[in-house]
């Protein structure tokens, strides 16, 4: 079996797993539209208000979304032992994480880069705001799935984990935060906001080439 | 991993490296560190509060900027030390490394608190505000929460092994972090509003920066010590068991 052979394989795995969960997938786009209908309530529902904080409230709203869903990256194989079996290959360790991270951006990420475009009409942003929306989060999410699979696999098993996860991973965020709302403000503001989305892309693939292996070695530690 | 003739040459470079060689070494070098830093810091606040002259649009009020100053060059100059310390422990799996970048984070934490302190402190009068969402204030935030999460996350790992590496892979992606987060803060802040309180007006009389890198120096001297004896507790914690550590006299004689 060739190595590409063999990332295909643990992304079809992986998928198929998530797809027996669906219900893991819906929790997350129901946090995500539910942070999102929080903040008209708390602020007041003027349109003018929710046009101007709409892009970064649903960045917001995406991040965290995208931060509940890290933890279950490793978290069941490393239960039920199969995370062992799969360190036990000869392949590359940082194949079958780069595989994992694969099936995970395809399952939880896309789904709410899908849905923020819906929530986007809700805040009334006009359509070239939301195509900049779904843009910035569809390259902006790599990032926080692989930096975020970073972080869970160094807190996997830890007691509290999952809040240690997001004091690691959020101050390292900002940037993809700071770039994503960005790209939607200045298309708000009569820009291209392909500066933005250009910085994003460029770390997607810094992010995307370093983070399999430094996970990797995390991984085997929790292991040990 | 290591041929034998590396082994030999490789041990006069290591000979420190080990914990057991560094811990007498750190235990000389610690009076003459803090007793540098004392020096240096009455001499930097003697100058900057005695001799040097109020500033001509602050008044005395700028003082402060010998203790914000130095503290915000720590903060930023200490990650990137805990981060070369990591990388060899990553490289060459010396313990010693990961405990020297262990005991640099809380330090590294405290000088950015103290930034962020001393700067609200003078931003309250010179600016009329304690905080600004400036891009040197936040990202200088963003740092202070860097170390908090490289603390938390070494204390929480039992396993004395495991602590190490995990800290020594999370500065590494910190270090490489840091400078895209300090640029995407600045460029975030341009974007939205106008650097507006980045101007300091006049420039710098040299008594003033005289005594700045005094505190600076002084700064430096402080953190040197302190991580040299949070290294000495943290060797002692990780070798209680082991002979050398039970033969130490300060040892010894607490038991007896």
């Amino acid at each position: 079996m060739s190595v590409i052979r063999f990332f295909g394989s643990i992304v079809v795995r992986d998928l198929l797993l998530a797809w027996r969960q669906r219900g893991d997938v819906l929790v997350g786009l129901m946090f995500f539209v539910l942070v999102a209908t929080l903040f008209p309530l708390a602020i007041g529902p003027e349109p003018a208000w929710l046009l101007r904080i709409g892009p970064g409230v649903l960045w917001v709203a995406a991040l965290l979304a995208n931060l509940l869903a890290l933890p279950r990256l490793f978290q069941s194989d490393w239960q039920d032992g199969s995370l062992e079996q799969l360190l036990l290959n000869p392949f590359p360790v940082s194949v079958m994480v780069a595989g994992k991270f694969a099936a995970h951006w395809l399952a939880s990420s896309v789904p709410l880069a899908l849905a923020a475009p819906l929530l986007g009409i809700q805040y009334g942003l006009p359509s070239a705001q939301w195509l900049m929306l779904l843009a910035s989060l569809l390259l902006g999410t790599p990032i926080i799935t692989t930096l975020g699979g970073v972080g869970a696999a160094l807190t996997l098993g830890l007691r509290q984990g999952e809040v240690l996860l997001a004091l690691l991973v959020l101050p390292l965020l900002a940037p993809v935060l700071i770039f994503g709302s960005g790209a939607v403000a200045a298309v708000a503001a009569g820009q291209s906001g392909m500066a933005e989305l250009s910085l994003l892309a460029a770390m997607m693939c810094a992010s995307v080439f370093c983070s399999p292996w430094l996970a990797a070695r995390a991984l085997r530690l929790a292991i040990e | 991993m290591q041929t034998p003739t590396s082994a030999r040459s490789s041990r006069h470079w290591f000979h420190f490296s080990a914990p057991s060689t560094f811990y007498p070494l750190a235990g000389r070098a610690i009076p003459w560190f803090s007793a540098l830093a004392l020096v240096l810091a009455l001499a930097g606040l003697w100058i900057g509060f005695a001799i040097a002259p109020s500033d001509a649009q602050q008044g005395d009020g700028y003082r402060i900027i010998y203790l914000h100053v130095p503290t915000s060059w720590m903060a930023m100059f200490i990650y990137v030390v805990m981060a070369f310390w990591s990388v060899i422990h990553l490289v060459w799996k010396t313990r010693l490394s990961a405990l020297m970048a262990q005991a640099l984070a809380p330090t590294g934490a405290w000088m950015a608190l103290m930034s962020l302190l001393t700067g609200s402190l003078w931003g309250k009068p010179m600016w009329g505000t304690w905080w600004v969402w400036d891009a040197r204030l936040t990202s200088m935030l963003l740092l202070f929460f860097l170390y908090l999460g490289f603390i938390a996350l070494t204390r929480s790992i039992d396993d004395p092994d495991r602590a190490d590496q995990a800290g020594s892979i999370l500065s590494l992606v910190g270090v490489f972090n840091v400078p895209v987060i300090y640029f995407s803060v600045y460029w975030w802040n341009t974007l939205h509003q106008g650097a507006s309180v980045s101007s300091r007006g006049s420039s710098m009389a040299s008594v003033m920066l005289l005594a700045m890198l005094l505190m600076g120096l002084a700064a430096w001297m402080y953190a040197i010590a302190m991580t040299l004896r949070r290294v000495r507790v943290l060797i002692l914690q990780r070798e209680a068991n082991t002979r050398w550590v039970q033969e130490l006299t300060e040892v010894a004689a607490k038991e007896s």
